[in-house]
């Protein structure tokens, strides 16, 4: 009984695969970690700062294996600066192809790559790390609002490489990917609840940055519920296209479980506690929780997020 | 070849193939491996007589077996469909894998072909994912995207392709777009003519894909060929300002997110009104 014209798609997978699934997850990671880091500096309290410094380190982590994986990745690693530069004869010079998202993403991760790689040296400069008088003195630039413009301008451009990912899958003619407007906003969400556990994972490590765990684990939650509702949306859209069954019937449904899994505890957080930090109203130090808040479910929604890009990715292909 | 005047420069080629005269040979097929040196794939032997799969890195000509017969001896005209086209790059006007192409690599060349540099081209598959008649494939052992190249290097030489070349039915005829699709015109009337009802052109205007280079004269609905049919016929780029909108509000939303969650933490439990206490000793600074 279908009233709507289902979508043609005659489309051979591109064969995009784990390296993909690998950059999509750590773009995400990196790009969230570094727009909250930047919102603890720009809008949270002095005791803020060191969960801050721990996001623009955990940005750039996560920001060194992406360029690995593109690269290796292509048919011929060697040639990934053609990406750059155009290489044809007669038409030699840049590339930039606005309406190409893997175009424009090149861009904006090599942008983005300088703007997490300040950050994270200045971090280790205000953390002591680095002594060198030439850094220090660089890093006394950022005290004012140089700083502060720096990394709201590396905020946007970490949300941009978060989200663009998915706007890349739909850009295309494939089944599911390019029948859904909502996959960029998907991977966004899910990259910011993941970045929100990663930062609550770290914390353990960092205990002078316990003091933004609430912030964490109130965000989270938040995150986790804007994640719920675009999976609704990316559901809705794929229905009218009738590619719903292709991305989750079996074996990708235990996929999309795992990232269900990985929503249950900010759902279950906000449910329970709305917005306060627990059920009772207060903040709870991290330390005095148990490592089963603090590691298994942090764990437990990262999984999740790798599962999500898992089956978009692998299900159609 | 349609015409007999020379290959010129400038000038928009392409293939019309009539699927009404096509006796599924592989001729072209041969033909376009031998002149393009492609070693081809191993044979898949199926329930049909199409042993090469698909159009990809190695088949750039391939024929369509579409063959709706029943296996049991029955009389005439009992099956319901049995018909062969040979498949080929269509040469968009509006190509969806040059659209995404981040290298450049894709150019549309002075016969009007869509052609891929091969020494330009980084293998990374985005033209893969975005034809939308699955023509292109990554070539293994060279890691570069490849399919039909019109012959442009028989073109460059004066010669026509070599699939039309070889084709001994002229179900491929090569020559400049127009007079070909004059030619197809012509033939689809004298079909409809004859009776020959579901005869149509699938290409030949600008309702799919801006026109095809490469049209065809089928026999029955495009999909039955796995041609998208006019309404599906859509570009990658549709997708562009959706996405990002999506992006930026999930963006906005996020940020908004993490705001609330920077001053709820200070707050004392909506559920809780009994506590009262303004700051917690660790939002204090």
């Amino acid at each position: 009984m279908t009233i709507l014209a289902e979508a043609q798609h005659f489309v051979r997978p591109p064969d995009w695969t784990w390296y993909i699934l690998f950059y999509f997850f750590f773009a995400g990671l990196s790009g969230g970690s570094y727009t909250i880091a930047t919102l603890f500096r720009l809008r949270g309290e002095r005791s803020d700062e060191p969960a801050a410094r721990l996001g623009y380190y955990a940005a750039f982590a996560a920001l060194l294996p992406c360029p690995v994986m593109l690269i290796l990745d292509l048919g011929r690693p060697l040639r990934f600066w053609h990406m750059m530069w155009n290489t044809t004869p007669d038409a030699a010079g840049f590339n930039f192809v606005y309406w190409s998202p893997m175009s424009v993403g090149v861009w904006a991760l090599l942008l983005y790559g300088v703007f997490a790689t300040v950050s994270f040296a200045e971090a280790l400069v205000r953390d002591g790390k680095i002594r060198l008088p030439l850094a220090q003195g660089a890093v006394r630039l950022l005290d004012g609002t140089l700083g502060k413009l720096v990394i709201a301008a590396g905020a946007v451009v970490g949300l941009f490489i978060a989200g663009y990912t998915g706007v890349l899958l739909a850009v295309s003619n494939q089944p599911v990917w390019s029948d859904t407007w909502a996959l960029g906003g998907l991977f966004l969400a899910s990259g910011m609840s993941g970045s929100a556990a990663l930062l609550m994972l770290l914390t353990r490590y960092r205990p002078e940055a316990q003091a933004s765990a609430g912030m964490l684990a109130v965000s989270e939650r938040l995150y986790a519920l804007l994640e719920l509702a675009l999976i609704v949306v990316f559901v809705l859209t794929l229905i009218p296209a009738g590619t719903l069954g292709l991305t989750f019937g079996f074996p990708w449904i235990l996929l999309w479980l795992v990232a269900l899994a990985g929503l249950a505890p900010g759902i279950a957080g906000l449910l329970t506690s709305r917005l306060a930090v627990t059920g009772e109203g207060t903040t709870v130090a991290v330390h005095a929780t148990s490592a089963a808040t603090t590691l298994a479910v942090p764990a437990l929604v990262l999984v999740g997020v790798l599962a999500l890009r898992a089956a978009v990715i692998f299900s159609i292909q | 070849m349609a015409q007999s005047s020379q290959i010129t420069p400038g000038r928009a080629y392409g293939f019309f193939t009539d699927t009404s005269v096509c006796i599924g040979c592989k001729a072209c097929e041969v033909a376009c491996k031998q002149w393009n040196e492609l070693p081809g794939n191993d044979p898949v032997f199926g329930d049909g007589f199409d042993n090469t799969g698909s159009l990809d890195a190695q088949n750039w000509r391939h024929v369509e077996f579409i063959d709706n017969v029943p296996d049991e001896t029955m009389g005439t005209g009992q099956g319901k469909a049995w018909l062969m086209m040979s498949d080929v790059c269509k040469h968009c006007q509006h190509a969806s894998c040059m659209e995404v192409c981040p290298t450049g690599a894709i150019i549309r060349t002075e016969f009007d072909s869509v052609y891929i540099q091969q020494d330009v081209c980084n293998g990374c598959r985005n033209c893969i994912s975005a034809c939308p008649y699955n023509v292109i494939g990554q070539d293994e052992h060279k890691g570069v995207a490849q399919k039909c190249t019109l012959c442009y290097d028989r073109l460059q030489g004066g010669m026509e392709p070599a699939c039309s070349k070889a084709c001994p039915t002229d179900s491929i005829q090569f020559g400049p777009v127009d007079e070909l699709q004059q030619m197809a015109r012509q033939r689809v009337a004298d079909l409809q003519e004859q009776g020959v009802t579901q005869a149509r052109l699938y290409g030949d205007d600008a309702s799919v894909y801006g026109g095809l280079n490469a049209f065809f004269l089928l026999m029955d609905e495009p999909e039955k060929y796995n041609l998208p049919n006019a309404a599906n016929a859509v570009l990658p780029s549709r997708n562009n300002v959706g996405g990002y909108l999506g992006v930026l509000a999930t963006a906005v939303l996020g940020v908004l997110g993490g705001l609330i969650a920077l001053r709820r933490r200070r707050e004392p439990a909506a559920e809780t009104p009994s506590e009262t206490r303004p700051e917690t000793e660790a939002g204090e600074e």
